[in-house]
């Protein structure tokens, strides 16, 4: 058996529309700031003695920052002179899953997590995920993922008979939600009414059930079981792990199968011990990018029966499972972050440091999230303290 | 470090590489060298637990391109990661493969390295990791001369020259015995002094010949737990231990004083913890990641800590050939294949093939008992392996 890893402390900056005053270094210096005086930790090489950083897993994206290795210029940030980084170029909860195997393997004690991404310095996000699609056939038609969430949507309102209304609830919570959250500022409340006529972006998605552009940075702490009691008292544990890609042309796609949610839940859930996702977590931050994720993710992962998203919505589903307490992902994170940040929030939830917003007495959370169009690709991690 | 279990390499499958693999595209280059490898593992896709991706997305323009590969690499219904770290990725990819099976998360794990350079602009990309206010007007892709006139300026002008293509023609002759190899230009020795004067200044005296080429192509590794692999293969290649060190994007930034080089420092560290105390005797073999034969000859002496001229003097003495004591790059390296994202772990595999007996023409006669590998990336970033004959 392979030790325990535990995340010893988050932090994140704000994630605003434009931090057009800082370049992504200075970003994540306030969050390794904020690490250090959390948890006391420091790189080991800089140690004589006891346990230190000794691997980063940085985790930003070529394109986004439109600079080959967009890990280079911040190697003093991540402290990698004459040490160990190592980027993880897809959705962010992908190192947690990298840092828990690089600990587990034996080759390393204390591991940061370093994200950055800032969707301001592009004219349009869409213009990054239209280059994902493939040259020949799926490119030529101008797809991108808006586009392509947009063809997903559709197809989940018709098997599911979502209305309008349950879409603009879901925002409407998502806003208020993210008005307690310090880190996203800026995401005003919103009506029903707002949501259902603002503009529309991809048929049936309009602008309000779409995640905001923002630039940010967020990052973590994870340490061995036997040397976790240095930086923590309150060690989160990573319980379960679990991912699954899909195949890539949606033509080939079931769009409302949740083929790769279910299998990546269902391998996470399985590793972390959980029996019955809709009672076993007391907090749940899901990867909405749009309105309609929130519910079709939520039956994918089990939180309600498959084609009643919409009655679940309705009943206050996502309130009594305590889904996206934060505000979720609709409140503003960059897309290559969602995930990343779901679970800095899901341990903010377990450490009982999320103010407002705190479910008392949490104990076992998961996060979630998500890349590629449609849903592509999904991770799922699930997260517990002692 | 006491690793969690013990992670063996089975399977290794190589595309062809060429500057132009015009008769397939990114996902059907891929699916050549996955196919390669599970039918050398002798396993299916089914049998496959996670597939690990990398590359450099600015080179083909591609936004998270394990996304469209699923289709050559098979992470269809699979756990999947995606990795990259500039010139190291293959490196790195083997790194996160090992860790997934050494963690005991995975069994058999496969990892995909690819790059389709003729589809961008190799230079453009490679400039592009610099500073946009700083350094940028100054980065001159992975061009540079430096190492030629630091060498020159040691050793002096003929002794230095002679020995930087005698690598090159040597790894030549190697490249002529590897099938998949892209550059193959049946060189002989007695071109050397023409190919000094005639072949096109790059930078100094780093000249056209010296250089790397700009490759598409794609490696794929099939990694297994000991059990597993035992299970598997005969043979297999264990990986037992490995080091990623990087360093500052700035040469000069601490000033002119000579300092440690990342090669060293990793060689030093990795050796020490694994009671390596002469690596030129004890170890069988190097596959390195040589972009050029000037960094190639120079990071000899680094990686195997020699002092003075014992590295020149390694080359002008055919101890690095085949045939030689310590053979370097049967392959014919990175200066005869370089599909970037793909090269590193082209290394590791190409060790590998040497423990496992499997490399055909290029075979070392020797048995291959430890073997080094390294990669190199970013602002000489090193990653260093140690791979061995024994489980360790």
């Amino acid at each position: 058996m392979a030790r325990r890893v535990g995340i010893c402390a988050v932090a994140q900056t704000t994630w605003e529309r434009n931090k057009w005053h800082e370049r992504f270094q200075g970003m994540a210096i306030d969050v390794l700031e904020s690490l250090k005086e959390q948890t006391g930790v420091e790189f080991a090489k800089k140690l004589k003695k006891g346990p230190g950083i000794n691997m980063t897993i940085s985790c930003s994206d070529d394109v986004f920052d439109a600079r080959t290795i967009s890990n280079n210029g911040m190697t003093d940030v991540l402290g990698a002179h004459m040490g160990c980084e190592e980027k993880v170029a897809q959705e962010g909860i992908q190192a947690i899953y990298y840092g828990l195997v690089a600990i587990q393997s034996g080759h390393n004690d204390v591991v940061l997590i370093m994200g950055h991404c800032k969707e301001s310095q592009g004219k349009s996000r869409n213009m990054v995920t239209h280059v994902a699609f493939d040259p020949f056939y799926t490119r030529p038609v101008g797809l991108d993922f808006c586009a392509a969430a947009g063809l997903q949507a559709r197809a989940y309102g018709a098997k599911s008979g979502i209305t309008d209304e349950q879409l603009a609830k879901v925002v409407v919570r998502c806003r208020e939600n993210a008005a307690k959250n310090p880190t996203t500022p800026g995401v005003p409340a919103v009506t029903a009414d707002e949501v259902m006529a603002s503009d529309l972006l991809a048929d049936p998605i309009r602008e309000l059930h779409a995640y905001p552009v923002s630039d940010g940075a967020v990052g973590m702490i994870l340490a061995a079981e036997d040397v976790i009691e240095t930086f923590t008292k309150t060690p989160i544990w990573i319980t379960g792990v679990g991912n699954s890609m899909d195949s890539f042309f949606m033509g080939d796609r079931d769009l409302t199968s949740n083929f790769a949610l279910k299998k990546a839940a269902e391998r996470a859930f399985k590793r972390g011990g959980i029996k019955s996702p809709k009672s076993d977590f007391d907090v749940i931050e899901l990867s909405d990018q749009y309105a309609y994720q929130q519910p079709m993710w939520a039956e994918g992962l089990g939180l309600c029966e498959e084609g009643k998203g919409g009655q679940w919505v309705d009943s206050d589903g996502p309130d009594k499972n305590h889904v996206n307490l934060s505000g979720g992902t609709l409140a503003g994170n960059p897309l290559i972050l969602g995930g990343l940040v779901r679970a800095a929030e899901a341990v903010r939830q377990l450490k009982g440091d999320a103010g407002d917003q705190q479910v008392e007495g949490a104990k076992s959370a998961m996060a979630h999230g998500v890349m590629g169009p449609a849903g592509q690709f999904h991770s799922v991690v699930t997260l517990a303290r002692d | 470090m006491k690793k969690n279990r013990n992670v063996g390499i089975v399977g290794i499958g190589q595309s062809v590489y060429s500057s132009h693999r015009e008769d397939v595209n990114q996902p059907e280059m891929i699916h050549e060298a996955v196919k390669e490898a599970l039918d050398h593992a002798g396993i299916k896709m089914d049998d496959v637990d996670c597939v690990v991706h990398g590359n450099m997305e600015l080179f083909e323009m591609v936004h998270q391109p394990d996304l469209w590969h699923t289709l050559g690499s098979g992470a269809y219904g699979k756990e999947s990661l995606r990795v990259t770290t500039g010139g190291t990725t293959g490196s790195t990819l083997v790194c996160a493969a090992d860790y997934l099976v050494s963690s005991g998360l995975h069994d058999v794990v496969l990892a995909v390295g690819f790059e389709k350079l003729q589809e961008g602009h190799t230079t453009g990309g490679i400039t592009n990791m610099a500073d946009p206010l700083w350094a940028r007007q100054l980065q001159t892709g992975a061009l540079t001369g430096m190492t030629a006139a630091d060498v020159i300026h040691e050793f002096g002008e003929e002794r230095a020259k002679k020995a930087s293509m005698k690598y090159r023609i040597q790894m030549d002759k190697h490249a002529m015995k590897n099938k998949k190899a892209h550059r193959r230009l049946g060189l002989e020795f007695d071109q050397a002094d023409d190919l000094a004067v005639n072949s096109p200044a790059l930078v100094g005296e780093l000249r056209m010949i010296h250089m790397c080429s700009q490759s598409d192509g794609a490696c794929a590794i099939v990694f297994a737990s000991e059990e597993k692999a035992k299970e598997l293969c005969d043979q297999p290649a264990w990986i037992k231990d490995h080091i990623t060190v990087h360093r500052e994007e700035s040469f000069a930034i601490f000033g002119d004083a000579p300092y440690k080089t990342s090669h060293r420092y990793a060689a030093e560290t990795l050796y020490k913890r694994n009671n390596i105390k002469n690596p030129r005797q004890e170890l069988d073999m190097f596959e390195m990641y040589d972009p050029s034969s000037w960094w190639g000859l120079d990071w000899l002496r680094e990686f195997l800590l020699l002092d003075g001229d014992e590295h020149l003097k390694m080359i002008e003495n055919d101890e690095i050939t085949i045939e030689g004591d310590f053979p370097i790059n049967p392959s014919g390296g990175v200066i005869a294949s370089n599909p970037i994202g793909a090269t590193a772990m082209v290394r590791v595999a190409e060790a590998a093939m040497q423990i496992m007996g499997c490399a055909g023409e290029h075979q070392v006669k020797k048995t291959i008992n430890q073997a080094i590998v390294s990669g190199f990336g970013g602002t000489m970033w090193t990653v260093l392996f140690l791979l061995t004959r024994e489980a360790p």
